[in-house]
């Protein structure tokens, strides 16, 4: 058995690696609750941000965390077009269409990707890589510690965008009313492409918070999206709250797997966890019946 | 104030509406008639930007509206409160209200809140309810307030009525006419003929996608032969 300590330890960094999925889930989650399609894209958008932090941190000698002002809104604005003027003209307003969509723009990124950047490993080096906060019993990597405080921030704002905004409550309306919303003179197809917009900035932000202490290759994103998937369905398909509890309980889920079972054994936590989910409670724990 | 002419529209290249006009004038109310499936809907979808016409006019103080979207429309002061209520159940009902301004009628957003509590005062005893735990009547008293929020010019009702007790039907047609006594025109589509014809200046009768009768609505109702052909009376 392990000392309390270690398990501590391991939880925390559990709640570390588990705000940046939910970062990744939440946009996942956002986009289907909103427009009610999986977005097949959203792994290929990760790694495109991460390599555009990349190229920031190794053209333009930018910081990630100060690359996140620029990365953010950039790809707010790609989530934005892509929806307005690809994904919504070339759906036709079939659900399945729009699916099809989304996978076709993530082969099309990922070949991008790996034309542009070969399937090489690369990562960026910064100076605090290796700080660390010392708690007593333990030591936290400052850049996950950061990122796990960005995270949180981020969630509570998307909340607060989501509830106190006239934005949000467009949003919240679309999602359950589309007709509804379009006779209240809210304009359906910019409310979809600004959660979409969203749904992309989530993406940009968690890559922002990854590349101090990981690295990019043009599949990097799918890894996590899987695993943000897992969590979307453990949370609730379209659910908020789910998707922020479910992350920071499949990250812990890992890291004790990861403890007890070895390194490299420690996401068969979560689909163990994703198949009992999908058998028991399919509706996930703060999922609407369906 | 609205006029529409020759309006042809449908679904799918299959017309539903075949070449039909009406018009309704400042401050009056406008009855729109009809057995079930004659076309009424589909009138208000097409009026209101739902559905794109694909053939006539659709012209709104003055503006060509045919073909424009539901925000354009709303802008314009012309707001639909559709059949089925069409309420947010997921929010409260005071967001509910306030979406209804989303798109006009915000800078007088917590005056017109006021007011419609003032008119409603049901809804202000469930402000922060969710809108679909509502009951059926609350919920069209709620559709009826978020389209007020926009401060219409004109507002088309469609259904006010539908599946609310006699005593509620009651009240919500002597509400229509406390709304349009404001000087609010209102296009009021309904199968509650009896009640439409006391309450409109004016009626037209739909049958197959066409108006077949129009008139002062006190002459309509005057005449048996008329309600028993169209109206089922």
């Amino acid at each position: 058995m392990f000392a309390p300590d270690i398990i501590l330890a391991a939880v925390l960094n559990g709640l570390m690696t588990g705000s940046v999925y939910a970062l990744i889930a939440l946009g996942l989650t956002l986009v289907y609750g909103v427009l009610h399609i999986i977005n097949f894209a959203h792994g290929a958008t990760l790694t495109a941000a991460m390599f555009a932090v990349y190229v920031a941190h190794t053209v333009f000698r930018l910081d990630p965390y100060l690359a996140l002002v620029i990365v953010t809104p950039l790809f707010f604005g790609l989530g934005y077009g892509l929806q307005r003027f690809v994904i919504g003209p070339a759906s036709h307003g079939e659900d399945r269409n729009i699916l099809l969509v989304t996978l076709g723009l993530s082969i099309l990124i990922e070949n991008a990707m790996l034309a542009m950047f070969r399937s090489d490993t690369r990562s960026i080096d910064v100076p605090y890589a290796f700080s660390s906060i010392d708690l007593g019993f333990t030591f936290l990597a400052l850049p996950r510690v950061l990122a796990f405080g960005v995270a949180l921030l981020v969630a509570l704002l998307l909340g607060l965008l989501l509830t106190r905004t006239d934005t949000g409550k467009a949003i919240r309306a679309v999602a359950k009313e589309k007709t509804g919303a379009a006779l209240a003179g809210i304009d359906v197809a910019h409310i979809y492409a600004v959660t979409f917009g969203l749904g992309a900035a989530c993406v940009a932000i968690a890559a922002c918070l990854l590349m101090p202490t990981f690295y990019v290759t043009p599949r990097a994103g799918n890894a996590f999206v899987l695993v943000a998937f897992t969590i979307v369905v453990l949370g609730g398909m379209g659910s908020i709250p789910g998707a922020l509890i479910g992350a920071l309980f499949i990250g812990v889920v890992e890291s004790l797997c990861g403890l007890f079972f070895g390194e490299s054994l420690g996401q068969i936590g979560i689909f163990l966890i994703f198949i009992l989910v999908l058998l028991v409670k399919p509706t996930g724990l703060f999922g609407a019946r369906a | 104030m609205l006029e529409v002419e020759n309006l042809v529209a449908g679904y799918g290249g299959a017309d539903v509406l075949r070449g039909i006009g009406l018009s309704v004038s400042a401050g009056e109310i406008v009855a729109v008639l009809g057995a079930n499936g004659v076309g009424k809907t589909t009138l208000n979808r097409a009026i209101s930007g739902l559905i794109r016409p694909s053939s006539g006019n659709i012209r709104f103080l003055g503006y060509d509206i045919a073909g424009k979207g539901p925000p354009a429309i709303v802008a314009a002061g012309l707001i639909h409160v559709p059949e089925g209520r069409r309420i947010f159940p997921n929010m409260s009902v005071r967001d509910n209200l306030i979406l209804g301004s989303y798109r006009r009628g915000k800078p007088a957003r917590a005056a017109n809140l006021e007011r419609m509590f003032a008119l409603f005062p049901r809804l202000r005893e469930r402000t922060g309810q969710l809108a679909g735990t509502l009951s059926g009547g609350e919920q069209q008293m709620l559709a009826i307030g978020r389209g007020l929020m926009a401060e219409p010019k004109l507002l088309i009702l469609d259904e006010p009525s539908l599946g609310l007790s006699p005593l509620l039907v009651e009240e919500m047609f002597s509400l229509i006419g406390r709304i349009a006594a404001d000087g609010l025109a209102v296009l009021l589509v309904e199968q509650n003929v009896i009640q439409s014809l006391e309450l409109a200046s004016r009626a037209y009768v739909m049958e197959n996608g066409r108006v077949v009768v129009s008139g002062a609505a006190a002459d309509i109702a005057a005449d048996p032969a008329l309600k028993h052909a169209y109206l089922g009376l």
